[in-house]
């Protein structure tokens, strides 16, 4: 299709209260700076069922403007009836680009919308700017396992799309108070064109204190952790740091901690301020969801350990003995 | 039932290294797998066809002949026929001419066969890691989809999946046919044995090119693809950090505590 302006959307996805998830609002960073470039407006677009709080977030980090649907077919995500109603929308507002948080709703609807518009999508972007000669948005990812990266342009198709990884951006300066236009849009999708049904959620016990994909810090173990019992030191200091417990894809296959906590390439992508990777070697799969991170420290008994090649700070050592005694240090600190 | 896998062979991108001289991916010598979500796959829809009477598992890859070892593997556990779609014409597409090209391919399967009843495909290929096909061809073929699967089973002619989210499972019904894309599950790929490796390796598979294909050619290739790699480059490597190696475990704390007080994590 033909783009009708030279806006930039954010698809901001709300969870189950309402509430913007940290995603959509990291987006309109990059979103203000790329709209501007662009010469158009910054769009955030909120599709749910009582999201009044995700309107007003959306708002308060800088949208010019929300586009709202909502219906009782939304409360719960399905492909179909977000797709529908996205679709719809791009179609009647006619942007030039779009934003999508690379989470798992965002990799799901992405294809299926971009498919549809017969456009081009670029899944899992890790850095954003304008291409000069053409400005059309250049879009860079990592590719086979985080070692190749691809700045890829989508020069003749409307709308650009791209999904982006959870903490690639931070959130703006939020301001209360400030307001957006918001345009309330009726679309409604029929039962029949809703063809998947959930019948059961399952919640894993904590799940709800493991936004790994928000976090400032993160502490994470890997098979070097020794056993479940090994996450117990490594939670008080995430906890110390006011940060949440983070996890190698064969500690979670080890079944010592849940998947929730997995970070790497089958888990998370995450970028927090700090991130503490304990016992865990450094495979590419474990490096592919963490790289971004702004400050990595690793601890590891091994000196020739991949991770050491990564990381920011390295402690050579046994972290059984180096995270109880870092905890005591940071409490007779605090005391 | 008839359930179709599709299967990409890709580089094992665990074995990639870089050359430290040129700072560009050593691609020589990397083996080639079958790309370990698509693995993943095909033992989700071999665990429906165990429990399920009457049951084939198709396969179906796109990439160059050499593909073909790929869908033996394959054929060794658990799948009934392969078919590769290879054609130069079909070189330099993203997902969205991919996706256009592997539905062309099922619409032809399904006109010498019947329909399919469940696709299957990994969440990603670990070369790409685009996770787009699967949905792209879901759509293409305006069925439903769901993602991030870890386990499915077949009960009353609709498939149940149990999939990964962002804080836990949920279990999605979905009706037939339906595709379903895989991740990790908690179970391992079934190993073959002697007997269906040796039937495997001598099984023909057909190519099906361009020219078997209803396809409309604008929309194969580097032609029909709306992306265009523009450039690529090894990742900056972070230079060195500190390293730090004390006699025992508590002096290395104290000094792993200065640094992050002075960087205010603290």
């Amino acid at each position: 299709m033909e783009a009708k302006n030279r806006n930039l959307w954010v698809f901001v996805e709300s969870d189950e209260n309402g509430n913007a998830r940290n995603v959509g609002l990291e987006l309109l960073t990059p979103g203000r700076r790329l709209a501007d470039q662009q010469g158009g407006a910054l769009v955030a677009v909120v599709i749910g069922c009582g999201v009044e709080k995700a309107v007003e977030e959306a708002a308060a980090y800088g949208a010019d403007q929300v586009i709202v649907t909502e219906g009782e077919e939304y409360r719960q995500y399905t492909t179909d009836a977000y797709a529908d109603a996205l679709c719809t929308l791009v179609e009647k507002y006619g942007p030039t680009t779009l934003l999508i948080g690379a989470t798992n709703v965002g990799r799901d609807l992405g294809p299926r919308v971009s498919c549809r518009l017969k456009t081009g999508l670029t899944a899992d972007c890790t850095s954003l700017d304008i291409d000069e000669a053409t400005g059309n948005i250049a879009w860079t990812r990592p590719a086979f396992g985080g070692n190749l990266m691809a700045t890829i342009l989508c020069p003749d198709h409307r709308p650009q799309i791209g999904t982006v990884r959870p903490g690639v951006f931070k959130k703006g300066v939020k301001e209360e108070g400030r307001t957006a236009e918001v345009i309330r849009e009726e679309v409604h999708v029929l039962p029949e064109r809703i063809r998947t049904r959930i019948v059961e959620v399952i919640r894993e016990t904590g799940a709800e204190n493991v936004d790994l994909e928000g976090a400032q810090v993160i502490v994470a173990g890997g098979r070097g952790v020794g056993g479940p019992e090994g996450f117990a030191p490594l939670k008080e200091l995430a906890d110390l740091l006011g940060g949440v417990v983070g996890a190698s894809r064969a500690a979670v296959d080890s079944g010592w901690i849940g998947h929730v906590h997995q970070v790497g390439q089958t888990g998370k992508t995450v970028g927090p301020k700090l991130y503490i990777v304990c016992g865990i070697s450094g495979a590419i799969q474990h490096v592919a969801g963490m790289s971004s991170s702004d400050t990595i420290i690793a601890i590891n008994k091994d000196p020739d350990a991949p991770i050491f090649g990564i990381a920011d700070y390295g402690v050579v050592g046994d972290l059984k003995t180096v995270i109880p005694a870092l905890i005591r240090e940071i409490k007779k600190s605090r005391a | 039932m008839r359930i179709l896998v599709c299967v990409k062979q890709v580089p094992d991108t665990t074995e990639i290294k870089i050359d430290p001289v040129t700072n560009t991916l050593i691609r020589a010598g990397v083996p080639s797998i079958v790309n370990p979500f698509d693995a993943y796959a095909l033992e989700v829809a071999a665990r429906i066809k165990d429990h399920t009477p009457d049951t084939s598992i198709t396969l179906l890859s796109m990439g160059p002949e050499q593909a073909k070892n790929a869908l033996k593997e394959c054929l060794a556990v658990g799948g009934d026929k392969a078919y590769l779609v290879s054609d130069r014409a079909f070189g330099g597409a993203d997902t969205l001419a991919t996706s256009y090209t592997l539905t062309n391919a099922i619409r032809k399967l399904e006109e010498m066969d019947g329909a399919f009843d469940l696709i299957f495909c990994g969440k990603q290929a670990i070369d790409g890691d685009t996770a787009q096909v699967g949905p792209e061809i879901a759509e293409h073929l305006d069925i439903p989809q769901v993602t991030y699967a870890v386990e499915a089973e077949v009960k009353d002619g609709e498939i149940f999946v149990k999939r990964e989210t962002g804080d836990g499972f949920e279990i999605v019904a979905a009706k037939l046919p339906c595709l379903v894309t895989v991740t990790k599950p908690a179970f391992d790929p079934r190993f073959p044995s002697i007997k269906s490796k040796m039937a495997a390796n001598r099984a023909q598979i057909p190519t099906l090119t361009a020219e078997d294909l209803p396809i409309d050619r604008e929309r194969i290739g580097l032609k029909g693809s709306p992306t265009k790699v523009k450039k690529s480059f090894t990742p900056p490597r972070k230079q060195g950090g500190v390293l730090i190696q004390e006699a025992d475990g508590e002096a290395a704390a104290l000094k792993l505590f200065a640094v992050m007080s002075e960087a205010n994590f603290i």
